[in-house]
């Protein structure tokens, strides 16, 4: 769990590292906006732009949508939290499954361990 | 100091990661203190499949479970407090490698994911991977908005078998 939420915190705040993605978040807090008004308001060209908005999609702090020719971001907090949540449920679920399995490895290793020593005698 | 370093070791547990890896891919890892023959051992025996599948954590209990390990074979498990009350889970195995990789369907509906395990040895431990590649994006997206609610449901029904059992002890 520690692990899991370490990588997504790290990936969010490599995200939230630049002024320029802080203010793209800022901007589409107020309303969903294109690729092409992002690079005018922010002064770059709309491939500097596309990599900003790819880091902040990574980190899951921006959805994109392509309608046509134009690619539109808006604020994807929500359904990164909501995502988290499930996965680390999912995870929990399945961690126990493992600790569960571990047991059984464990019983299976020494169980072989006694069959290689009868066999050898 | 090396005897340290073991018994940090095997202090340490094997830690699970679970990432979505793209809009359609789920991929869980985990490493075990065995080898491949005998973790895969325990994926494909149904007796000792049982004994791990439904955690008692997870608050369910696996009513039966049947495993028919070889390409085109089919399993089929079910969980649930009684057979009235009983979730069926099933599909079959499309690709089966001894001690390396097993590649199964899930066809308990009609956008199930396809899960693939393998099972990689390195110096007497293995890397087990389990990857969940769904039909579309949408798909993954209807899993994801499901699971809580069936979890939190789960997580209710284990509260009240503890209560239960607590009240059992308690009149003993």
């Amino acid at each position: 769990m520690v692990q899991y939420s370490q990588t997504r915190f790290d990936v969010s705040f490599a995200a939230l590292s630049d002024a320029t993605r802080r203010g793209v978040l800022e901007r589409l807090g107020r309303a969903d906006a294109s690729i092409t008004e992002l690079a005018e308001k922010f002064h770059m060209t709309l491939t500097g732009m596309k990599k900003h908005v790819g880091v902040l999609a990574q980190a899951g702090l921006v959805t994109t949508e392509k309608v046509g020719r134009v690619r539109t971001c808006k604020l994807g907090l929500r359904r990164l939290e909501e995502e988290a949540a499930w996965i680390e449920k999912y995870r929990q679920l399945w961690a126990a499954r493992f600790d569960e399995l571990d047991n059984v490895v464990e019983e299976l290793k020494r169980k072989e361990k006694v069959d290689g020593r009868k066999k050898r005698e | 100091m090396d005897a340290r370093r073991e018994s940090e070791a095997t202090a340490m547990k094997n830690s699970t990661m679970l990432e979505r890896k793209s809009e359609r891919e789920m991929v869980l890892t985990r490493t075990f203190n065995g080898p491949a023959r005998i973790v895969f051992e325990a994926w494909t025996k149904p007796e000792l499949l049982k004994r791990w599948w439904a955690p008692k954590s997870s608050g369910m209990a696996l009513l039966s479970c049947e495993l028919d390990v070889r390409t085109g074979g089919k399993y089929r498990f079910e969980f649930g407090q009684d057979s009235s009350k009983s979730m069926a889970f099933f599909g079959k195995y499309i690709e089966v490698i001894p001690n390396s990789r097993l590649v199964w369907t899930n066809e308990e509906n009609d956008e199930g994911a396809v899960t693939t395990v393998t099972f990689e040895e390195k110096g007497g431990k293995t890397l087990l991977v389990l990857h969940e590649l769904y039909p579309s994006k949408e798909a993954l997206d209807v899993a994801i908005a499901g699971m809580p609610e069936g979890m939190q449901e789960t997580f209710a029904q284990l509260d009240e078998l503890l209560a239960t059992l607590g009240a059992s002890v308690g009149r003993s």
